[in-house]
């Protein structure tokens, strides 16, 4: 079982880069107005950000990770890991976390990887990297999740243009004896790894031609075998099944009580999913923040950014506890319990 | 627990929906607007309700209240 705690491991700041180019619910003309209010109110996406094509999200995190590392005053010679998750990486081949390292000038002792995660890949990104600095050799590591998910859906197809938006974070961790333990449960259900897919141009099918052509698979649903495809139903039953009784295992096995939390972070998968777990969850409005509203669905990244627009304020100046819960692609789930004491949190940077 | 009840709860859920319009042998494709989004709508109704998940093949398979209905009923007994 997937549950474990971290000792020292404390987080110093989190910021976060979205692209300046802003498309809206409103303005989606592939469906009818009624169902663009009905997308608006259920789904909760008004405006959601669209990086031009070129840009990647190794270069909306190396800005947030800049304007980060200066605001801590952080000497780049120190940074001795660098974990990349993204499921938008720079190129196949080579690893874009090796990239990020030269480009910040991190130096050649820096252990510097990517995990190839979506949805769940903040929550497990912090147990990858609080592992590593477990031992107390590295002092200073950062963390950069993100996705440019626009990349791969087909505007013409209704289940998943108008939900992701793109963004870039990057977390900065300190390896600190005095800090709170992180409390982990982390889980896998692969059997479910086709509700959530882009089925070629990885090893498994190669791209062919017969990969770029669009093809109608349902009302209002066009799409390639190249585009992400997505069965909103079949994952909304994975969350509401697994994403409470996790939450709960975590709770018991660490004696927590959820009224002891001061925020719930939910991956903002869409509005109708997160409102129930809160319900289920008996969670009052204002424990549980979001972001999908001005952001969409942003991937793995939905959780920091969450925790920087929304919560900003509140994590800047005191201490607090918060549950992260994350969940999707993979299927692969977590949720972890963190104690934060007033961390630096950049304005929202655009590129 | 109630056929009556359970038409109560869609209807809270529905704006577009007129209290007193869907009966239990209403087809619910043709009583009001049905798309993925209202699927997910009535998903998570009956989750957060009576603790029952619906799967996409209960959805296709069922055409009246009635039978939707039958299908939370056999779940939690």
């Amino acid at each position: 079982m997937a549950l474990f705690s971290l000792p020292g491991i404390k987080i110093s700041g989190i910021s976060a880069a979205v692209p300046v180019n802003k498309e809206s619910t409103a303005d989606y003309k592939w469906i009818s107005v009624r169902e663009r209010e009905s997308l608006i109110k259920n789904i909760g996406v008004e405006t959601r950000r669209v990086a031009a094509k070129g840009t990647t999200t190794s270069d909306l995190c190396v800005v947030a990770a800049e304007k980060l590392m200066d605001e801590l005053k952080w000497d780049r010679a120190e940074v001795e890991l660098l974990i990349f998750v993204s499921q938008s990486r720079d190129y196949l081949v080579p690893t874009t976390a090796c990239i990020v390292q030269d480009r910040l000038g991190l130096p050649h002792s820096c252990v510097a990887m990517d995990i190839g995660l979506g949805c769940s890949g903040y929550v497990y990104g912090l147990s990858v990297i609080g592992s590593m600095m477990q031992s107390g050799a590295i002092k200073k590591a950062l963390l950069m999740v993100g996705d440019i998910s626009t990349l791969t859906t087909c505007y013409r197809d209704k289940s998943t243009y108008p939900l992701f938006g793109d963004v870039g974070t990057v977390t900065a961790l300190e390896y600190d004896v005095n800090a709170p333990k992180m409390y982990f449960n982390l889980q896998t259900d692969g059997s479910g790894h086709k509700a959530l897919m882009i089925k070629d141009g990885g090893a498994r099918n190669v791209m062919s031609r017969q990969s770029f052509e669009i093809k109608k698979v349902g009302k209002g649903i066009y799409r390639s075998r190249l585009h992400l495809e997505l069965d909103g139903i079949e994952v909304f039953n994975f969350t509401l099944r697994e994403v409470v009784p996790n939450i709960k295992k975590l709770l018991a096995n660490t004696g927590e009580s959820l009224a002891a939390i001061d925020f719930v972070v939910f991956h903002q998968a869409n509005r109708l999913i997160n409102e129930t777990l809160r319900k289920m969850l008996k969670l009052e409005p204002v424990k549980v923040p979001y972001s999908i509203k001005d952001f969409g669905n942003t991937s793995g990244a939905s959780v920091p950014l969450t925790m920087i627009t929304a919560l900003k304020e509140s994590l800047e100046t005191g201490q607090r506890k918060l549950l992260l819960s994350a969940f999707g692609v993979g299927l692969s789930w977590g949720s972890v319990i963190i104690e934060t004491n007033r961390i630096c949190i950049p304005e929202l940077l655009e590129v | 627990m109630n056929i009556e009840e359970f038409i109560k709860h869609i209807e809270a859920e529905f704006d577009d929906l007129k209290p007193g319009v869907l009966k239990a042998d209403s087809n619910f494709r043709e009583t009001f607007e049905w798309n993925s989004i209202n699927a997910l709508i009535l998903i998570a109704m009956v989750k957060t309700e009576y603790d029952v998940t619906l799967t996409a093949d209960d959805l296709i398979k069922s055409k009246s209240v009635k039978d939707i209905y039958a299908i939370i009923v056999n779940r939690k007994s």
